[in-house]
């Protein structure tokens, strides 16, 4: 296999969650954090779920990526079921989870190493590949300890991509960060998506970000975690967070997101 | 080349102390020699051979014990850190070790191998083992977990997380047992040698014995002088490397 072949662009793929239930054991007894949840993502989709802490949006990305598995209901990807991790689809977590012992070129070369086709100097040139694509082809050879929080997430986002997954799944990826540094990032990561054509599930509680960026917004409620409401977003891309047509739908959601809230402070 | 000054200007410094505190006459020669005399007992010793045979001797010693304590240290603690049996079971044991003092095993070593090299690579294996065991336990325990679900993701598991993954992660805290172990080491196998008189060679804990019998005050700093040089240069030379290594990666220690 070459360069070139590895670094084509695959068709993202299809994701469809199929009636998944999932439940936690905690102090106060069992949660459900996922009841019965049904979603089906397009190929090449960009769906954002979003809702409070404890809705289970976390809970059903890492199902997703197949880092847990659910008590009941099937997850598959283009039809085959997911049961474990797979480099098809590949993570971003709201920590970095650098690994400090590697360089940023090791860091992304991690999952590369792992393709047992690929030679070293083709395994390098692909890395490059991704951290020139993130905007930090300068920076190969950095420690994770000297870069700013931006630059460390821009890492992750390059390692989760260089394995080429069909699917990418992003866990708050940009929470923990400022403003300024975020906005660059949703501009970055839409011009990937759109180079690169991935499927993404990005989890969020930001409203505004995910109507930046998504197709589509999940709209998540806790307790037990169910899918309340779905909105489409058609603005044209890109996007800019503080355009003024965006404002109104993040404002429609956010709305929607305090009914649900009420109703069920309501029922309880 | 200020720091070199500065470094010389210490040391310079202690020997003249050493020598105006011999000078003032306030204790025997006997027991305070001056540092000329100490000189010259080294400079015998260099060129006679016995000082050179004499430390050979410990480091074989010590770094056989040394390398066998690792080697079974580092596997065992990673080991006890991912089974909760074998940590109930080797690790508390472990854990119970390392609380005694090596110098300890010196009467159980003679009664059970004599006065053999056996037995002094038994108390060498004993001091390095259990301290190297708990620091990599340590280590791997306090991992972040979200170093091996991020290595998950990108197909990483069993044997190749372990090696590329936990090992690499817990080295901050392998480093540092390693590093005790050596000191525990080094310790031991001085306190095996000064007890322990055995035919198949004398190392500098012997050297130091038999300053001691002889009343040669010159000989006993002399050979404690060679002792503590030679664990600054392990230091330096062993562990320096890594040290800057984690420095560079990790970014602490600035």
């Amino acid at each position: 296999m070459s360069t070139s072949d590895e670094l084509q662009i695959l068709p993202p793929s299809k994701l469809v969650v199929d009636h998944v239930t999932k439940s936690f054991h905690t102090q106060r007894g069992w949660l459900k954090a996922l009841d019965d949840v049904s979603l089906t993502v397009d190929e090449g989709e960009f769906v954002c779920l979003v809702g409070p802490s404890g809705c289970g949006k976390s809970t059903l990305l890492n199902l997703i990526a197949g880092l847990d598995t659910p008590e009941s209901g099937t997850l598959s990807c283009d039809g085959m079921p997911i049961t474990t991790t797979g480099r098809d689809r590949g993570v971003m977590f709201q920590e970095h989870a650098l690994f400090p012992w590697l360089d940023v070129l090791g860091n992304v070369l991690f999952g590369l190493n792992l393709k047992p086709s690929l030679n070293k100097a083709e395994r390098v040139e692909i890395a490059r590949y991704y951290l020139q694509l993130v905007g930090l082809g300068r920076f190969i050879h950095a420690n994770v300890h000297e870069l700013s929080g931006g630059m460390k997430q821009r890492v992750a986002l390059a390692r989760a991509l260089a394995p080429n997954p069909r699917i990418l799944c992003m866990d708050e990826p940009f929470a923990a960060l400022d403003a300024m540094t975020r906005e660059q990032l949703y501009a970055d990561l839409q011009r990937i998506w759109d180079q690169r054509k991935k499927t993404i599930i990005f989890v969020t509680h930001n409203v505004r970000e995910a109507v930046c960026l998504g197709d589509r917004v999940v709209l998540f409620s806790p307790n037990p975690g169910r899918i309340r409401e779905q909105f489409r977003i058609d603005l044209q891309r890109p996007r800019d967070i503080n355009s003024v047509e965006l404002a109104e739908h993040a404002t429609e959601i956010t709305r929607a997101l305090k009914q649900h809230n009420a109703k069920r402070e309501v029922a309880e | 080349m200020k720091r070199v000054l500065v470094i010389l200007g210490f040391f310079g410094g202690l020997v003249v102390l050493w020598q105006a505190l011999v000078s003032a006459g306030l204790w025997s020669p006997v027991l305070l020699p001056p540092p000329a005399d100490v000189a010259r007992y080294l400079w015998r010793a260099i060129v006679d051979g016995s000082l050179a045979e004499a430390s050979w001797i410990t480091m074989k010693r010590l770094m056989l014990g040394y390398v066998i304590g690792c080697v079974l240290g580092l596997p065992l603690g990673l080991a006890t850190a991912r089974s909760k049996y074998l940590s109930d079971t080797v690790g508390v044991l472990a854990l119970g070790l390392q609380t005694l003092p090596s110098v300890c095993w010196v009467p159980l070593a003679l009664l059970w191998f004599g006065q053999t090299e056996t037995a002094m690579l038994f108390v060498v294996v004993m001091g390095t083992l259990w301290s190297v065991l708990i620091a990599v336990d340590n280590g791997a325990r306090n991992l972040p977990p979200i170093y091996v679900r991020a290595a998950r993701t990108m197909g990483s598991k069993g044997l190749h997380t372990l090696v590329k993954v936990i090992l690499p992660a817990s080295l901050p805290f392998v480093v540092s047992g390693m590093k005790q172990g050596w000191a525990f080491a080094w310790r031991s196998l001085m306190a095996a040698e000064i007890y322990v008189t055995i035919l198949t060679g004398y190392g500098l804990g012997h050297l130091l014995h038999f300053g001691r019998e002889l009343n040669a005050m010159d000989q006993v700093i002399g050979v404690m002088l060679i002792i503590v040089l030679i664990g600054l240069l392990a230091d330096k030379v062993l562990f320096s490397p890594w040290e800057k290594f984690l420095q560079k990666r990790w970014g602490t220690g600035k």
